[in-house]
């Protein structure tokens, strides 16, 4: 599916590392199987060789990873970006999370990522290959003497289902074509759950976060996430807390989540993408976006390095908090 | 051996419902599974794997141990614990069976968990034979037989019949109970399915992991590894692995204030938190990379040390699907040379 | 008179240069608002975590009320303008979440008005009581 195939992205990193002009690479390497892609960090061109990957499984967001990276390097650090994981990379840079000229940022076209459970589901377990074709993928299973065929667009991830944007908003050098800002339908699915009444959306997220599990996957992988040491996490704030032990603290872990990236999520959806219960987290995030456009007007969190993001930001004509309902229901 | 047809199953459900409380897999409407209480409209999910294992009918992500209540000048300690009831777990994989083992062997030894004691003396187990394997299982390596699963009850499922056998004196007893529902068969007419399975396992693609270089004696060989560093590089530090996890047993013991007492609870804690196994002094593990370590060494030589040869892995594969990252025992075994030659 | 008639349990979080000092002047001026209305002094409102406020749900509180200085009267010049905006958030995603709207609020109270504090109280204790119970945002192990 990807147009940009995985040896140009090779051949770029190799040489560069061989030319000594970054010192490592942060790329996607090899698993066991087609689809269990690791991110990883290349010292020499022949590991790139060995285990270098970009195909379609390539979904985890490597920009976090600059933060801790980068300080480890005495060098440059190559970097490839998708174009939903640039806005996270200048978001980093907003925020002062790494330092940029330690970064050699190589942006990539992005034609979506799959989703491996959807996959699994349409082409069964027990699979032992999976070629990508221009339409999707070939699955051969332990099972099944023929492979089955499954449409790419039917098992994209929730985050490339509703791509906003296959526009780089930050990189060194481009490899192949750039695309555009989408108009996606991703405020679609939270329009639909305003649209329910009160006990309704009670029940429905009541549902959906009784499934977690605290594992804190969420928020470890989140590029908005960079606090040093989380208050979830910290004994000493009073909030501190290692397991759901009532519906109260499910909700509480959640919202405050949101909150805490409202503004600085750039809906990057690694959030979702990670939840080993299948929670939609990205609705919570979606609904600040929403809430923020609404209010205060269009905002992509990392679009621009240096905008300023709205909860630190404010007009003497803001919206009042009573006012809020009467502007959502306009 | 007794068998019944699944057109019967519901009977079948609703029968062991009657003396003990029934759970199975059933949907979780996310596209995973979770172990629910059966009752009318409850439909079994013949799944491989629920999204968390079935360790949280023994050891459940919390559980309040005691109250303290402050009257006067006296503090009154409560027992708040819940009593268990006999209950019936249908569906469990071979793997999962074993990870009770493993469990049993932390919970049951000296000195006994009663909390965990209580709720294991009062369960009935039914097992399933795995007819799908996917290709992230690999219990054979750790001596299961998807095809003859353990517990109370082992249980085959073919398109029209469910096979049941007794392997203890419980589940002789709930068989017994639901001899009108089913009627007595040659243990002969599993063997196709069981061979079938056996096959299937061969072919799977983690075939080849091998246990011959992991176990007793094994920590210096592996403890300074080099690979340590490479290999939990891109490791979150999320807990996800050890939550879903079968085996994975540590637990951090907590106060809440709940503004008129104290609630002294226990909740599962994860060997990836920052503040794992931290005491007066700090932390003895400070970085990742020996979080990480500690993960995969408790399982491949530190409890096979203390446990007889026992490996704290069963095989199941949930962290092979559900690390963020897919960075998993597999990957862990492979590089450090447990692969077979 | 009944006696076990119910009365809501209020956590209002008020700033320490207006809205507390407004509470001042309606106890001094012999202005009734419910004695279930529990003050909690903050330094500015936008001091207010939006933790506090889960927490105050937490441990009981079936309304919270945030008091603050009128816009372009911050003690710190703009403390309460992102008040503003994070409330405006927050209510909103609480309301998302199907916690009724009505169990939050944000209002400005100046020093000068004890009135106007006694009587946002009395109708916010009024609103919160015609809601009932707080039963969505409660921990049960506090409720004992």
């Amino acid at each position: 599916m990807q147009k940009v195939n995985r040896d140009v992205l090779l051949e770029k990193a190799a040489a560069m590392l061989d030319a000594g002009e970054v010192q490592a690479v942060l790329g996607w390497g090899a698993g066991e199987f087609a689809y269990d892609v690791t991110p990883r960090v290349f010292e020499t061109s022949d590991e790139l060789r060995a285990d270098f990957v970009w195909n379609d499984f390539c979904g985890a967001n490597l920009s976090k990873y600059l933060v801790s990276k980068t300080k480890k390097l005495e060098g440059k650090l190559l970097v490839f970006l998708k174009p939903c994981d640039t806005y996270s990379f200048n978001q980093l840079l907003t925020e002062h999370r790494f330092e940029r000229e330690k970064v050699y940022a190589v942006a990539v076209p992005c034609e979506g990522m799959a989703d491996v459970q959807k996959l699994k589901a349409l082409a069964g377990d027990g699979i032992s290959s999976i070629e990508s074709t221009d339409s999707g993928f070939s699955v051969t299973t332990i099972y099944d003497d023929a492979p089955v065929e499954v449409k790419g667009a039917d098992v994209l991830l929730e985050k490339c289902a509703n791509c906003k944007s296959r526009k780089h908003v930050a990189y060194d050098e481009l490899l192949g074509d750039e695309g555009e800002v989408l108009d996606s339908n991703r405020f679609d699915e939270v329009e639909r759950i305003e649209a329910m009444t009160s006990e309704e959306r009670f029940a429905f997220w009541q549902g959906e976060l009784s499934r977690c599990i605290r594992c804190n996957a969420c928020r470890d992988v989140c590029p908005a996430c960079t606090c040093e040491k989380c208050v979830f996490d910290n004994p000493n704030s009073g909030a501190e807390n290692k397991a759901p032990t009532t519906s109260f603290e499910e909700q509480m872990f959640h919202v405050i989540r949101a909150f805490h990236v409202a503004g600085r999520c750039t809906d990057c959806g690694e959030c979702s993408r990670v939840c080993p219960q299948n929670i939609p987290l990205h609705l919570l995030n979606r609904k600040f976006i929403k809430d923020i456009n609404t209010f205060y007007g269009e905002y992509q969190a990392g679009a621009e390095e240096g905008s300023r993001a709205p909860l630190v930001d404010y007009t003497l004509e803001d919206l009042e908090a009573e006012d809020v309902f009467k502007k959502e229901a306009e | 051996m007794r068998k019944c047809s699944l057109s019967k199953l519901t009977d079948l459900f609703q029968k062991i419902n009657e003396s003990a409380s029934l759970y199975l897999p059933a949907t979780d409407n996310a596209g995973g599974a979770v172990y629910t209480k059966w009752a009318d409209g409850v439909e079994y999910l013949d799944v491989l794997n629920t999204v968390r294992s079935p360790k949280d009918f023994f050891f459940p992500q919390s559980e309040n141990l005691m109250e303290f209540k402050l009257k006067g000048k006296n503090i009154e300690i409560l027992d708040i614990r819940e009593e268990s009831e006999d209950f019936v777990i249908f569906g469990v994989r071979a793997c999962d069976v074993k990870s009770f083992e493993v469990l049993d062997r932390v919970f049951l030894s000296e000195p006994v968990d009663s909390y965990y004691q209580n709720r294991r003396a009062h369960a009935v187990i039914i097992s399933m034979a795995c007819m799908r394997p996917a290709d992230t299982c690999f219990c054979t390596a750790f001596g299961i037989d998807a095809a003859e699963p353990a517990g109370d009850v082992s249980a085959w499922k073919t398109e029209c019949d469910l096979y049941l056998k007794a392997n203890t004196e419980k589940g002789a007893q709930l068989l017994a109970k639901l001899s009108n529902l089913t009627e007595e068969c040659d243990d002969s007419e599993v063997s196709p399915l069981q061979e079938k399975i056996r096959n299937i396992m061969k072919k799977l693609p983690l075939e080849g992991i091998s246990l011959e270089n992991f176990g007793k004696g094994k920590t210096k060989e592996y403890f300074d590894s080099p690979l340590w560093t490479e290999l939990s590089e891109a490791c979150l530090g999320c807990g996800t692995c050890t939550f879903v996890c079968p085996t994975c047993q540590c637990y951090d013991i907590k106060d809440f204030d709940t503004g008129s007492g104290v609630i002294r609870y226990r909740c599962w804690d994860s060997c990836m938190y920052s503040d794992f196994t931290k005491m007066a002094h700090g932390n003895s593990r400070n970085t990742q990379v020996e979080r990480f370590r500690q993960r995969f060494m408790h399982k491949l030589v530190y409890y096979p040390e203390n446990n007889d040869g026992l490996f704290s892995c069963v095989g199941c594969g949930r962290c092979l699907s559900k690390c963020p990252i897919s960075m998993n025992i597999v990957k862990v075994m492979k590089a450090l040379g447990g692969e077979k030659k | 008179m009944q006696v076990n008639e119910y009365k809501p349990l209020i956590v209002a979080f008020c700033c320490n240069w207006c809205s507390y000092a407004g509470a001042d002047l309606a106890g001094n001026n012999r202005l009734n608002y419910p004695a279930d209305v529990k003050i909690i002094r903050v330094p500015c409102s936008c001091r207010v975590n939006p933790m506090f406020i889960l927490r105050a749900f937490q441990r009981g509180a079936d309304g919270v009320i945030i008091c603050g200085c009128h816009p372009g009267d911050c003690h710190y010049t703009s403390g309460n303008y992102y008040t503003r905006r994070r409330m405006a958030l927050l209510f909103s995603m609480l309301d998302f979440l199907g916690i009724e709207r009505e169990r939050t609020r944000l209002e400005w109270v100046s020093a000068a008005e004890g009135a106007k504090f006694a009587a946002t109280m009395n109708d916010f204790a009024e609103t919160v009581a015609a809601l009932g119970e707080n039963k969505r945002l409660e921990d049960l192990r506090c409720k004992k």
